[in-house]
């Protein structure tokens, strides 16, 4: 998916003035926090299991190139293949080599944000292969031709009008008056189209919640049962996963599995979770007869070792975009890649570079609640930090920016020219606002003052007060 | 350089270290050869009876219906109650693992083997039980298929209480027992759902519709 983070601000002064996507973000805040906050009280040793889930990923990505070795070894002794990719390229072609091998024309795909990561469905289509996105909200959108906007559930930003208009443009073979007012109507239909795609799919592509070396199997998490149809029923099973996505053990995968589905959507567990080894059996009435696993760096490795190590401990279960003040009022497009809200504000610079995101470190208040939340405990305002300090280091922040900054550092380290300073402004703004309290308008902070409301000063700074109550 | 080597070299580099010396990557195997569980919560352990019980309360929470029978041989006649219940024809498919129960004696037309598009009902074993979250562990063989649990709109499940354990990590241990690492092995808990259109959950996704235990409390 080729990123439009640039377009960060604009992108974000869109969504802020869309009232559709607002209604959709205020249910966010209702639905998955709360059901969350549920799970997460009901199970007395979910701060252990953090502390746990955070050692299993440092353990292995410590040792990553042993885990991974180990991992190809069990998947080549239970006759599956993997195949290794430095960046999207290879890995694209890897995939199209494979179906092409496959004689493929259609594919089904589940849930994969590491196939958004990889623009693979316009390149299969370029290709003379149609994939079709089987999980219904990546169904959704491929059908309105758009990227996810959120992990977890990517057609969060469209309501059921959306969904209707989508369905009545591409199931063309159906009823032209049909009632699709209710979502029960629209999945049930969904429901029937997409049984024909599983059946007629050559190959199957899902991507991994983990990979496990103990067994060198895959493991994916679902609720619909899409992805399980996914890989089950075509004659070819390909999995995309990245390099940091394999852990030891089974044992180990259970602490991060109880971790997992409390922290995306509160429930004890997805419905389904499903460890894949190898092809179909000798005997075996089902499942497919090659077992494919294309292991993806793209920029990942270099992450090992320095400060941005701890994001590869990611499971991608959304708890820090759902918690995210930033995300709940611009939404998920306004980041302009596939991973958006606090996480993709750390990942993606990395994986796209700083020049391109580099207002996505800047759209965060740093208020720290992505961390409350993280099941694997990353320090995501500190690495947020660590773009910024990079981005002035490197020369991205734009002269305004730089002097404006100079500025301030040269006036914090004078406290006397500080102090007067912030004591004219502040009796300023404060005659300026006329007793209002805030400003919805001021030259020089029209940035601000276009979506919101600027509060005005008491009047006096804090330290004017500080000292007047410890004279009094 | 082939692309596993240069993503292996790079992994190394950034960790500032060579590949790992013999002693460590054996110590790393004996981790990989031996697992242990990292973490039980308390919900997932107990006496076995109070852990089949547990079994069952957290999986009808996870919107499974559920009955209990006394023994092997009453399970015919528990799926075809259920499904006279439901307004459904008494048609199932099985897996082929359980072709000898009696399923023309209770009234049912049963047929062995993989789904088929349009099978109605499936009804299969599970290899263990988990009480921790009302979780059913399936794993596939060939007489246990693994269309079985996703084609049909209604899949039973037949839970032999020996079988329930507490935690996921006990499930591991006995299925690692029992012989070669099976192809596909699923956690299943409770029936398919979305919430893709506007955050309103709706059972029946792609998978089935219901999922429908029974529980055989005799064996
Ligand atoms: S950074 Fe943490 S909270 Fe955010 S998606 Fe990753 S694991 Fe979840």
């Amino acid at each position: 998916m080729h990123p439009t983070s640039h377009a960060f601000k604009a992108n974000a002064d869109k969504a802020l003035h869309d009232p559709g996507l607002q209604d959709a973000l205020a249910k966010l805040k209702a639905g998955f926090r709360v059901k969350r906050a549920a799970a997460v009280a009901r199970l007395p040793e979910f701060e252990a299991l953090r502390d746990a889930g955070r050692a299993v990923k440092d353990h292995t990505l410590a040792h990553l190139d042993f885990y991974l070795e180990a991992f190809e070894a069990k998947v080549a002794e239970t006759g599956g293949q993997v195949h290794w990719a430095r960046d999207g390229d290879e890995a694209r072609k890897a995939v199209l080599d494979i179906c092409r091998r496959a004689g493929a024309r259609t594919v089904t795909k589940g849930k994969s944000m590491v196939g958004e990561e990889i623009g693979l469905n316009p390149f299969l289509e370029a290709n003379g292969i149609r994939p079709v996105e089987t999980d219904l909200g990546e169904y959704i959108i491929q059908l309105r031709d758009e990227p996810p906007s959120h992990i977890v559930a990517p057609a969060i930003h469209l309501d059921r009008t959306h969904v209707a208009e989508a369905f009545l443009k591409a199931h063309r073979q159906r009823q032209a008056g049909r009632d699709l007012t209710e979502p029960r109507a629209m999945l049930d239909e969904a429901r029937e189209e997409m049984r024909v795609h599983f059946h007629a799919a050559d190959v199957g592509i899902t991507g991994a919640n983990m990979l496990i070396a103990e067994t060198g199997s895959t493991v994916i998490v679902t609720n619909e049962g899409n992805g399980d149809l996914t890989q089950t029923l075509p004659r070819v099973h390909i999995v995309l996963a990245t390099i940091e996505k394999v852990v030891p053990t089974l044992d180990d995968a259970a602490v991060l599995l109880r971790l997992l589905a409390r922290s995306a959507t509160g429930q004890e567990l997805s419905v389904y979770t499903t460890f894949s080894t190898g092809p179909r059996r000798p005997g075996d009435l089902d499942g497919p007869d090659e077992f494919h696993v294309v292991i993806l760096d793209n920029g990942r490795s270099n992450m090992l070792g320095g400060e941005f190590q701890d994001m590869l401990r990611c499971i991608r279960c959304a708890a820090c975009i759902n918690h995210c003040p930033v995300y709940g009022a611009v939404g998920g497009h306004a980041y302009g890649w596939v991973y958006p809200g606090p996480m993709g504000s750390v990942l993606t610079p990395a994986l796209v570079g700083l020049a391109e995101a580099r207002d996505l470190p800047n759209a965060s208040t740093l208020c720290g609640r992505c961390e409350e939340v993280c099941p694997v405990r990353i320090p995501l305002p500190r690495m947020l930090r660590h773009w910024r300090e990079r981005e002035f280091e490197r020369h991205l922040t734009p002269p305004r920016d730089r002097i404006g900054l100079k500025i301030w550092a040269f006036a914090a380290r004078h406290p006397t020219l500080y102090r007067m300073g912030t004591r004219i402004a502040a009796w300023g703004l404060a005659r300026l606002a006329r007793g209002k309290g805030r400003f919805a308008d001021l030259p020089l902070a029209r940035a601000w003052t276009r979506t919101r409301d600027l509060p005005a000063p008491a009047g006096k700074t804090f330290v004017q007060q500080w000292t007047e109550r410890r004279r009094s | 350089m082939t692309a596993r080597a240069a993503i292996l070299d790079g992994i190394r580099r950034s960790l500032r270290r060579d590949r790992l010396a013999p002693a460590e990557r054996n110590a790393l195997a004996r981790r990989l050869a031996q697992p242990s569980p990292v973490l039980v919560p308390e919900r997932g352990q107990g006496e076995p009876a109070a852990l089949v019980d547990r079994f069952a309360a957290m999986a009808v929470e996870t919107q499974a219906s559920l009955a209990r029978v006394a023994d092997p041989g009453d399970v015919p006649v528990a799926v075809a109650r259920f499904l006279a219940e439901a307004g459904l024809p008494a048609t199932v498919v099985v897996s082929p693992d359980l072709a000898g129960a009696d399923w023309a004696g209770a009234g049912l037309e049963a047929r062995a083997g993989a789904a088929r598009p349009g099978d109605p009902v499936s009804v299969t074993p599970c290899f263990r039980a988990v009480a921790e979250t009302g979780t059913m562990v399936v794993a596939s063989a060939p007489g246990r298929p693994t269309t079985l649990h996703f084609l049909p709109d209604i899949h039973v499940v037949v839970v032999e209480a020996s079988k329930v354990v507490g935690a996921y990590e006990d499930a591991w241990r006995d299925l690692r027992a029992a012989g070669e690492w099976p192809r596909t092995v699923t956690w299943i808990t409770g029936p398919s759902r979305t919430a893709d259109i506007e955050q309103t959950l709706l059972l029946g996704a792609h998978g089935p519709r219901r999922l429908h235990v029974v529980l055989v409390d005799g064996a």
